[in-house]
């Protein structure tokens, strides 16, 4: 099968969508000429073709972007508004949050607000504190939000065209280390992969490992060590749509195994994790043979410091691997 | 505009003027919950506005909505079923008073979030310029909402893309308790569009027939060249809500305002220089109280909602 990257398989899907459907149009800082179609290059070639009608360049101004794009998404529009930096999300928040999220419920389901605000997210780049962020927890507590965070070229791919197809509002978060690092199979033929579905990155048996974007990686490197030291055999599960949470594959996974350890990128505290372990203690915690741990960066923010961004404040598989061995280490013997 | 129109104006002034006292009159019965902001004194704006509008346009405007909301086509009996919670109000009991809406109508909205949902019209005016539609958006808010950056943000963006939005700022010179001088670098909102090279107009809010022509200019322009702010100067007679203790404006000033009546200069207009009679004036007032009585009726004996309806509509499925 083809391999591409991770940016180009985003791009693919817009591309694809746009084709399909003419009430698609993007929106956002940039994205006509710089840098070849967006800082990352996500829009590359959409100028080309489909016009400044429908790609459309706008000030830096992030309430004009998100409100706009949510008020042409009443009007039945399918806009995809770019948001530069995941980090620049806080300034959308209001539009999101009391807009966007509560517009079909507030008008009795008469009108929706299909616009999908995708945003460059994640550390690992040196870009510090503004321009590294995962931002997910801030939008978790927000009734009517979908969130979704990809971890491969071809989850991406299949997971936006199905975002842009979405009648509800959806943040889509790309992982900026993943953009042009990670390579992966997209078939040619068209695809979709359903919103609100888990994917078991990786079946075992010992341990739940659940990981989302970036992590997803670190968290199969950890399962692949494990293996081949130890012989412990690793379940890897991806939510890929956060909010609402897939329950039933998680769950599933953390009956089998009866062990869990959850990774994300943002700050352990009042993160995703926090929910998911939440999830786990209400309804299956009978199954549980040790504590649900979570491997999360530390109660900080991304610094500057390109050795301790990497080791210090990411989470990686050492990290993961550590986690893994204390929930075993409290359960007992395998 | 043509006598049938007049009459229906008056009408309708008179029917928000009473929807609002009978409003605050079921509000300090403790029968509507949260915060209820009046409309009364600023009648001629929402009417004046809305009567030039056409079908396809697009209206939104701030949580002092009742009166907009009317203009638009609502009945009153659907606003206090609203107001009292219930299953048959526009959102079935969720919105309340500060989120009437009815895209049926097309209108969007009744928005709590000061200055927000501006950016949300600008897209609304993206999505007929998108469609090639010559709809214009009519989005509405008060002089407090300009210091906010949503509005900044929003009429600039108005500008640069040339969207059909007409921007009409209520000039009721106060933010909740702050007077626009405290409040704004500039008094006069109109000035503010100029930092957009956008054109503007400064009209009587208090003058319905003013504000209608203004309005049906300004759209003009909207329609062809781009946004419009138009400033209506008016004056709430009610506190901000209605908790508020209205500690920050002296009574003469009040009572000087109250003799500026929307609608009393409107009827002394209908009587004086367009040929109506007190008898044909007063059959109108007592029409829009027959109405508001029965819609309160209404709205009594309608059920609440369901506990599980408030899960319906959150998501598509």
């Amino acid at each position: 099968m083809r391999e591409m990257y991770f940016v180009e398989a985003i791009n693919e899907a817009m591309i694809e969508e746009m084709r399909r459907d003419p009430a698609v149009f993007i929106l956002g800082e940039d994205i006509r000429y710089g840098h070849g179609g967006g800082i990352f290059g996500a829009t590359k070639g959409m100028l080309e073709e489909f016009g400044e009608e429908r790609v459309i360049d706008t000030p830096l101004s992030e309430l004009a972007i998100s409100g706009s794009a949510a008020g042409a998404a009443y009007m039945g529009m399918r806009p995809i508004a770019e948001i530069m930096f995941a980090d620049f999300m806080s300034i959308c928040h209001d539009l999101i949050v009391n807009g966007a999220s509560k517009f079909r419920w507030a008008s009795d389901g008469k009108a929706g607000c299909p616009v999908v605000y995708r945003a460059a997210f994640g550390a690992g780049v040196g870009a510090t504190l503004h321009h590294s962020q995962s931002p997910e927890a801030w939008l978790m507590n927000a009734p009517g939000l979908t969130i979704v965070m990809p971890s491969t070229p071809y989850d991406a791919k299949g997971l936006l065209k199905s975002a842009i197809r979405y009648d509800d509002p959806v943040i889509f978060l790309e992982h900026k280390l993943l953009y042009r690092r990670l390579k992966g199979e997209v078939p040619e033929e068209e695809y979709l992969i359903p919103i609100r579905k888990a994917d078991v990155k990786r079946a075992g048996t010992d341990v739940t490992v659940g990981a989302t974007g970036a992590m997803v990686h670190q968290a199969l490197e950890a399962a692949k060590i494990l293996e081949e030291r130890e012989g412990l055999s690793l379940e890897v599960v991806d939510p890929r749509t956060l909010l609402p949470l897939d329950e039933d594959t998680i769950l599933d996974s953390v009956r089998k195994t009866g062990r869990v350890v959850i990774v994300h990128e943002a700050p352990v505290t009042g993160g995703f994790g926090a929910e998911v372990a939440a999830v786990i203690a209400e309804k299956a915690i009978e199954y549980l043979n040790g504590p649900i741990l979570r491997v999360g960066a530390p109660w900080c923010s991304v610094p500057a410091n390109r050795n301790l961004e990497r080791d210090f404040y990411l989470p990686t598989a050492e990290k993961i691997i550590q986690a893994v061995k204390d929930v075993i280490r409290y359960g007992g013997e395998l | 505009m043509e006598k049938e129109k007049l009459q229906s104006l008056y009408y309708e002034m008179v029917l928000v003027r009473r929807l609002e006292e009978k409003s605050a009159n079921l509000y300090q019965q403790g029968r509507i919950g949260g915060f209820l902001h009046l409309y009364i004194g600023q009648e001629a704006v929402g009417s004046g506005v809305i009567a030039a509008r056409q079908a396809k346009d697009r209206v939104i405007t701030a949580y002092r909505d009742h009166g907009v909301a009317i203009s638009c086509g609502m009945e009153p009996k659907v606003v206090f079923a609203e107001l009292l919670g219930k299953e048959t109000g526009c959102s079935k009991g969720r919105g309340g008073s500060m989120h009437l809406a009815d895209v049926k109508l097309n209108f969007w909205g009744g928005h709590a979030i000061v200055g927000a949902h501006l950016p949300l019209a600008a897209g609304m005016a993206l999505a007929d310029k998108y469609r090639g539609s010559d709809a214009a958006t009519l989005c509405m808010f008060g002089d407090g909402a300009t210091n906010i950056g949503y509005f900044h943000e929003a009429l600039n963006l108005s500008m640069v893309w040339k969207l059909p939005v007409l921007w009409v700022c209520e000039n009721n010179q106060y933010g909740m308790g702050t007077s626009v001088e405290r409040a704004s670098a500039v008094s006069e909102i109109r000035q503010k569009a100029s930092c957009y090279g956008m054109p503007s107009e400064r009209v009587d809010g208090m003058d319905v027939l003013q504000v209608y022509n203004a309005t049906q200019k300004a759209l003009e322009h909207v329609r062809k060249e781009g946004p419009f702010l138009l400033e209506a100067l008016t004056y709430r007679y009610r506190g901000h809500s209605m908790g508020d203790p209205e500690r920050y404006r002296a009574i003469d000033e009040i009572e000087k305002w109250r003799k500026d009546d929307p609608i009393g200069i409107f009827r002394e207009k209908l009587l004086a220089d367009l040929g109506f009679s007190e008898l044909t004036l007063d059959e109108e007032e007592l029409r829009a109280e027959n109405v508001i009585e029965e819609a309160v009726q209404f709205a009594e004996a309608s059920p609440d909602p369901a506990s599980e309806t408030l899960f319906d509509y959150l998501y598509v499925e």
